[in-house]
């Protein structure tokens, strides 16, 4: 049990002086998550059941290889971001500094893969 | 990780069963939850009958009965019976409201009565509000002004007091606050759906001067942006207010001066 004030507990640290820019993210990417993710299903789509060669065709041409490659980086920051979230809410103390840096590390490792097998198929 | 099952001394178990009240015909069941602090035991729930031939219409009216004629022992706090002073905020049928201002008529079957939810219980349907008030105190509610004060009165267009209509009317009782899983996972941190209404109540009133240090002290990933627009709050509120949208225009302002 500690000694505080009601107030002081309410204040605790005081404001992180954070957040907006977060939000801010959120919203941008998720508007432009929803118009590139639908034309990337589209094309990669396409692609699907085709041979070998024909994926490399598709993913070698720079509209869909470059629309990959936003899909990885934004959908990727975008899912760390929101995952971040949902650790927050749920989880305290070293569990959540624990699954934070896991997470953070899932999400770039992923895309570092992502680009990496990208670049080998479209160059 | 959030604690999802009750400790075993809050786990509810089954109570009393009290007598029927003679000769009435017209019974209503309630089962209303019931813990002391200081006998040492689990909650209970216990079973009371109201006459309801003989009761006024509102759950208030059956409480006050309760208490006055069948067990003085039950505990609630109640003060205005007319929804302006937000004593009586309870969950009641699974909703938080006011006691005083939420009718038998609507509700099907027994009438089911606890506290607000995720709140310490002091006794019976009395949660502590302490954090809850101190976390309002923490909004700065009062008009904070730089500029002499004027020889009358602070003055205020009709279009701008318009803008604290929705907000104003709010009287604190908690319901929101307590329906929200983000304020019951993180209310050590987020300010909640209530604290957050009255501080775009003093944000968007045209006579403060403090709308810069407002915001600052909002700007925390826990004390506004626990909200993700769940909306129980609006759900929930006994006047009818939405105090998520007040918290998605503090955001608007939060993004307009950032960005």
């Amino acid at each position: 049990m500690r000694y505080l004030t009601d107030r002081k507990r309410a204040v605790g640290k005081g404001a992180a002086g954070t957040g907006t820019e977060h939000h801010w993210y959120m919203q941008v990417s998720a508007v432009g998550l929803a118009l590139i993710v639908p034309t990337f299903i589209i094309i990669a789509g396409r692609a699907l059941g085709s041979d070998h060669a024909s994926v490399l065709e598709t993913f070698s041409h720079p509209i869909p290889a470059i629309l990959t490659a936003l899909v990885l980086v934004v959908g990727l920051q975008h899912f760390r971001r929101g995952a971040q979230i949902m650790i927050e809410d749920y989880w305290h103390g070293t569990t959540k500094k624990a699954a934070l840096i896991f997470t953070t590390v899932f999400s770039y490792g992923l895309t570092a893969t992502g680009l990496f097998a990208l670049a080998k198929i479209a160059l | 990780m959030v604690q999802l099952t009750l400790p075993k001394n809050s786990r509810i178990t089954t109570g009393k069963t009290w007598p029927k009240p003679d000769g009435a015909t017209n019974l209503r069941k309630f089962q209303i939850y019931r813990w002391n602090p200081d006998d040492g035991q689990n909650p209970r729930v216990d079973t009371y009958f109201v006459d309801m031939d003989n009761c006024g219409p509102m759950i208030l009216d059956a409480l006050i009965k309760i208490k006055n004629e069948i067990d003085p022992t039950l505990t609630f706090r109640r003060s205005c019976r007319e929804g302006i002073c937000g004593s009586c905020a309870m969950n009641i049928d699974g909703i938080n409201t006011l006691a005083c201002i939420y009718g038998m008529d609507e509700i099907k079957g027994d009438v089911k009565i606890y506290p607000l939810p995720h709140m310490p219980v002091v006794k019976d349907l009395i949660p502590d509000l302490n954090h809850f008030y101190a976390q309002h105190a923490s909004i700065m509610p009062w008009l904070e002004t730089k500029t002499n004060r004027p020889a009358k009165e602070w003055k205020q267009s009709i279009e701008d007091r318009k803008k604290l209509d929705g907000l104003y009317e709010c009287v604190m009782c908690a319901s929101c606050s307590t329906s929200c899983p983000s304020y019951w996972w993180n209310s050590d941190r987020y300010l909640g759906p209530a604290a957050l209404l009255h501080a775009y109540r003093w944000l968007i009133d045209s006579r403060d001067e403090a709308t810069g240090e407002r915001l600052d002290q909002l700007e925390d990933p826990f004390k506004l942006y626990r909200c993700h627009t769940i909306m129980n709050c609006a759900k929930t509120c006994p006047k009818g207010l939405n105090p998520a949208k007040a918290i998605a225009e503090i955001k608007k302002m939060m993004v307009s001066r950032a960005v």
